[in-house]
């Protein structure tokens, strides 16, 4: 009889501690703000601008954008990327120009433009700020 | 009647006919001028929605529309001329602009994507033929700090500047290179602008 009782009360002490413990490691991005404060605003960052590029992190990386790219557009009828970083441009503009891989499409066969599959550029390319990481991150 | 009684009569009508005749004048020539300085603004340009629902919104997007210190350029201030002349000019064109919104020719915005190339080709033909003046209102070569541009920009602009600067006629014009730079560019638009020698 007290095996069981000491179980039922160790069993319900779980079931309290348990989930507070849970919620002790599982911390929300926008910190232990009740929802009806508002969470503290981040400071404001403007895209930079790099001479030069910025270095790879690792090898296929694909390159981050060293400028800011407010006025660039990509839709179904403009891609204003491509203005610089085309073959025909590139050189003129002192753009890179977009890579091999970049020409091929799903079959391997090699075109004259941009493949469709890596139309939208910013899926993989993305504009930097010179802010601290919101999350700590040791990649 | 007595010949000073006839030459007074004369006299009275010919200064009635000329005080109405200025006050006409000063009614149709101020109409005109007020109807154009009407159809001149930003307000009566959106009052259509083939105009408020695709270019204006694109507008909003730009620096042309918002920016650090808030100076605006308005739909006229590109589109229309500011001299008297090509001002008139070009209020007289715009009738094909109104007889189209009658016909409807781009009241959908599949009609409007599908003949923006041609509006977009017409108004770069418009800008080259006279070196981008409407830019040149407010954009100067000789007033661009070359230091403060981004170095892509500055290299490209150089030879330009020194180019005005010595008094030369310019060898490109704004819309060369700026276009698309206030609203969105129509698909295809880079071989149909060659093709066209924009």
């Amino acid at each position: 009889m007290k095996k069981v009782i000491l179980a039922t009360v160790a069993g319900a002490v779980m079931m309290i501690q348990a989930p507070l413990a849970m919620s002790e490691e599982v911390a929300s991005l926008r910190g232990d703000n009740n929802l009806d404060v508002e969470a503290q605003m981040f400071e404001k960052k403007k895209q930079v601008q790099v001479q030069g590029g910025i270095k790879r992190s690792w090898d296929l990386q694909p390159p981050s954008i060293p400028h800011d790219i407010e006025k660039d557009r990509v839709s179904l009828q403009e891609n204003t990327c491509m203005r610089c970083h085309n073959k025909e441009n590139h050189e003129k503009e002192k753009a890179p120009e977009i890579g091999e891989t970049h020409y091929k499409d799903r079959d391997g066969k090699t075109l004259t433009k941009l493949s469709s599959r890596r139309y939208f550029c910013r899926q993989c390319h993305t504009p930097q700020a010179d802010a601290p990481a919101l999350v700590e991150n040791t990649f | 009647m007595t010949p000073i009684h006839k030459k007074r009569v004369m006299m009275g009508f010919a200064s009635m006919t000329l005080l109405f005749g200025i006050v006409l004048g000063i009614i149709l020539w101020g109409g005109f001028n007020w109807s154009l300085a009407m159809t001149n603004t930003e307000k009566f340009c959106i009052s259509c929605h083939e105009m408020k629902d695709n270019v204006y919104q694109e507008l909003q997007e730009t620096v042309h529309f918002t920016n650090r210190t808030g100076v605006r350029a308005t739909c006229p201030d590109c589109h229309v001329p500011k001299e008297w002349i090509y001002k008139v000019k070009r209020k007289i064109q715009a009738s094909a602009e109104l007889y189209h919104k009658m016909l409807g020719t781009i009241d959908t915005k599949e009609k409007f994507e599908d003949y923006r190339l041609t509006m977009a080709l017409s108004e770069w033909k418009r800008m080259k033929a006279n070196d981008s003046r409407e830019c040149r209102n407010c954009h100067n070569y000789v007033s661009m700090d070359l230091e403060k541009q981004q170095s892509r920009g500055a290299d490209q602009h150089d030879p330009h500047v020194w180019d005005a600067m010595d008094g030369k006629d310019p060898t490109q014009t704004c819309i060369d290179c700026h276009k698309g730079i206030a609203h969105h560019l129509p698909k295809g638009w880079e071989e149909a602008a060659k093709k066209a020698g924009l």
